[in-house]
């Protein structure tokens, strides 16, 4: 069959909705747009971060929302040698369980030690490195490219802390 | 409680890509070769459940068209999973407690060689904290290794042990993809691959299927000599928040066992789906298994690791040494999620 006979249609997936993240991860999303993170009480007094909605024993509906530090420590970490594409760094670093100061469980994000290995250790303190806040009157079309892939500005995602760096007093 | 059993069992030649043929074209074989073992032809199955993932095909509903490989005419009643087909065979367990099938066949295959399994596999994780930052299954096996290697729960040379041990008992499994002899020196010798973990701590990427099919009571004593009863069944899971689980055990696992009763009575063998060389140690000691089990002599998900594949395939291997005389009491496990979130467990018994 010659080239000119075959049909051809464009086939664009998309999702054409937007969700809300309702009152407990909007709230993470909110606080960390402004450059703080919070965690949620959890029943056992434990304070969650990030936030759950739910009690991860009880299955409560949780609610208490408190502020927790930027910085903390490591507890385990993996070193990505070779990060695949869409991983928060292109060049080697570690994902790690970070536990925030004031916080009782870690989170999962990345340590940039600058792609050394020798740099992470568990126990290590860390701390947050933040986009900068969005300046008034900055566009959307500033804020992003289309794909959401290069971040310049806080806009309430995970990725408004970019990763964690070494350092960071308790 | 109606009693079920497997009474047989067909999987592929596990293969890291099988590129000339579809889904449909890789179960049609094993389809035949595991009705021929029960003895039975389609007509008698009553029910057919399958395990697959959208997310490895790439689009949705995708199990639909595998049901060519059956043949769903004149109508059939079926269901699918999109878990690992240990959780089919579950839900046809389930149906057969209800008395609405005497006799189920369950399948499940998985082709990982179209895609990146890591990335996709980043998408089986909650689309607000963790998805964004794509982390992979290999990177969040390897906080786990690290949280067990430093609380001192395991060592870097028991990992290289289960490395060793499931290839070498891979040598008698003609469907793996790996065996081989393998030095636990030599092993340690390699590089990390994303540390603390080295390539032999991880699965093998792999495309595969695989079949078993199930009967009840009467049916079950009429078509095989010696059907693999299943004895107890459950199956667990715990939060999806990596920080708030106690990652050096698995707590899901214990539950489940618990409730299946594995520790009730002496277990000959236990065929475990730990994708992590720790994770079967880790499995091991949650289920309370002795040095005598014979643990993994198929090679286990190190050898052959097709995605919701390879916990049906536990329960396969694992009911085939029953059915064989090798084992009286087995256990069969399949896990689920990030670093074992959901596990599953059967307890299979002979006569």
């Amino acid at each position: 069959m010659a080239d000119q006979d075959v049909l051809r249609a464009p086939n664009v997936v998309e999702y054409p909705f937007s969700r809300t993240t309702g009152p407990v991860i909007g709230a993470f999303f909110t606080a960390l747009r402004e450059g703080f993170i919070v965690g949620i009480v959890a029943r056992d007094g434990t304070v969650i971060v990030p936030p759950v909605e739910y009690d991860p024993h009880t299955s409560e509906s949780l609610t208490e929302l408190v502020e927790v530090g930027d910085t903390g420590e490591v507890r385990s970490w993996a070193w990505v040698g070779e990060p695949l594409d869409g991983q928060p760094l292109g060049r080697p670093f570690a994902y790690a369980l970070i536990k925030l100061d004031g916080a009782d469980t870690p989170m999962v994000h990345a340590v940039d030690t600058g792609g050394d290995p020798s740099k992470i250790s568990t126990g290590m303190r860390v701390r947050a490195k933040w986009l900068p806040a969005k300046p008034a009157g900055a566009s959307e079309e500033e804020q992003t490219d289309p794909k959401g892939a290069v971040r310049t500005y806080r806009e309430g995602h995970i990725l408004d802390i970019e990763c964690f760096v070494p350092g960071g007093q308790a | 409680m109606r009693d079920v059993a497997i009474i047989s069992f067909a999987q592929t030649k596990h293969q890291r890509a099988v590129s000339d043929i579809n889904e449909v074209e890789m179960l049609m074989p094993i389809l035949g070769e595991a009705l021929d073992g029960a003895g039975v032809k389609k007509d008698r199955v009553d029910f057919v459940c399958s395990g697959s993932s959208d997310y490895l095909a790439g689009q949705p509903f995708s199990f639909v068209m595998s049901l060519d490989a059956f043949g769903p005419w004149p109508p059939i009643s079926e269901s699918h999973v999109d878990m690992d087909g240990a959780w089919a065979v579950y839900e046809a367990w389930v149906k057969m407690q209800a008395g609405k099938a005497d006799i189920a066949l369950v399948y499940a295959y998985g082709k990982s060689s179209p895609g990146d399994i890591r990335k996709v596999l980043s998408r089986q994780l909650d689309p607000y904290y963790l998805g964004p930052l794509w982390v992979d299954p290999v990177s969040l096996a390897a906080l786990q290794a690290r949280v067990g290697l430093e609380a001192g729960a395991f060592s870097a040379e028991q990992m290289a042990e289960v490395a060793a041990a499931s290839r070498r008992n891979a040598k008698a499994n003609p469907y793996a993809q790996l065996s081989g002899d393998a030095e636990v020196a030599a092993l340690l010798s390699e590089p990390e691959f994303v540390a603390p973990l080295r390539k032999h701590d991880c699965p093998p990427i792999s495309d595969g299927a695989a079949v078993v099919v199930l009967a009840a009571d009467g049916a079950a004593r009429e078509l095989s000599e010696h059907p693999a009863w299943i004895r107890g069944f459950d199956h667990r899971i715990e939060p999806h928040a990596l920080g708030s689980r106690d990652l050096t055990t698995s707590v899901s696992t214990k539950q489940a066992a618990a409730k299946a009763g594995v520790g009730d009575k002496p277990v000959d063998l236990a065929e475990l789906h730990a994708p992590f060389t720790h994770q079967e140690l880790i499995l091991r000691d949650a289920l309370g298994l002795s040095d005598g089990v014979s643990i993994n002599p198929s090679g286990g998900a190190l050898c052959a690791n097709p995605m919701m594949t390879a916990g049906l395939i536990r329960m396969g291997e694992a009911a085939n040494r029953v059915t064989n005389g090798e084992a009286s009491r087995a256990v069969a496990h399949a896990t689920s999620g990030p670093c074992l979130q959901q596990n599953l467990v059967c307890v299979l018994e002979g006569e």
